[in-house]
């Protein structure tokens, strides 16, 4: 499988997220913001996490202007997979690519710590390797991760399996570190091929140093 | 041609940066302050004279980038100096 990691003015989590790919023994490449085609043959772009354009205005807000994102539009909207990771998921946003939009964290704190998720939905590319109800243990590190959407889109989303993942303590029960509606942590489109979580799954693939879970997540994409 | 732009989170979009200056202004005593929302002033100097189309034209920028809708509203202004 070939992974495409978009670099903009400000990411700064491509690395971890090609060294991941990488570990589970995948082709990666990093393609830079200013490319206006995505390399041939992309099976998954990723939007890693970081401050794109130093958030300025609001998180992501310039980053969907970048000259490649016209073609990671066109590719999701074509099928294609596309993964956003914290400022990637406010990229997806931004873009409308997924519904809802980012506001600052309830506490208005940057918070950046292992917080337990739970499985809401595994009918997907990318929880398929999980079951509905499992607990996971994964880095959250964002100032804005608030998620927000009208109640009309709410129920849209349940309506159409897209709310994957919550925020929970390690029982399963309600733990919302962020505010973000019903502690919504991950959605996806209406297709399922575009995939939005503020968590790190890049950031779990390595159970000395507190968590694997983010690899069952990224095994989904590639088997 | 000079214009203020203002963006405010919607009614009913919790502010929570405004909610934390309610409350340090509440352990001032400043008791009298009921709610506090936290917006943005965006200046903008533009080539244009007329105002109508000044108007449309940043209507567009904030419906492109300078607001996002999902949340936010925006209104313009244009200062009388």
């Amino acid at each position: 499988m070939l992974v495409a990691v978009i670099v903009f003015p400000g990411t700064n989590c491509e690395i971890d997220t090609k060294y991941a790919f990488e570990k589970l023994g995948q082709s990666v490449t990093l393609v830079f913001h200013k490319e206006e085609q995505l390399p041939k043959g992309v099976d998954l772009v990723v939007l890693p996490g970081g401050f794109s354009y130093g958030d300025y205005l609001r998180s992501a807000a310039i980053a969907k202007f970048s000259p490649i994102m016209k073609a990671v539009i066109a590719f999701a909207n074509e099928g294609g997979k596309v993964l956003g990771i914290c400022n990637g998921f406010q990229m997806l946003l931004e873009a409308r690519l997924l519904p809802g939009a980012m506001k600052r964290n309830e506490n208005v704190h940057f918070i950046s710590k292992f917080h337990h998720l739970k499985v809401i939905d595994n009918n997907n590319t990318f929880l398929k390797k999980f079951s509905v109800g499992n607990i996971l243990n994964v880095p959250i590190a964002h100032g804005e991760g608030s998620y927000f959407i009208d109640e009309a889109g709410l129920k849209e989303l349940y309506a159409n399996s897209q709310v994957l993942l919550t925020y929970c303590d390690e029982n399963g029960d309600v733990k919302n570190p962020n505010g973000s509606i019903d502690s919504i942590a991950c959605i996806c489109n209406k297709a399922k091929n575009v995939f939005g979580l503020m968590p790190h799954p890049e950031r779990a693939i390595e159970e000395i140093l507190g968590s694997n879970d983010g690899v069952k997540m990224l095994e989904g994409f590639i088997h | 041609m000079k214009v203020i732009v203002n963006i405010q989170l919607k009614e009913g979009v919790l502010d929570p940066q405004g909610k934390a200056v309610h409350h340090a202004l509440s352990s001032l005593k400043f008791n009298e302050v009921k709610e506090v929302r936290i917006g943005k002033q965006i200046i903008l100097d533009i080539n244009e004279t007329d105002k109508n189309s000044a108007q449309k034209r940043v209507e567009i920028m904030c419906e492109e980038l300078l607001a996002n809708t999902v949340i936010e509203n925006y209104t313009i202004e244009f200062p009388t100096c």
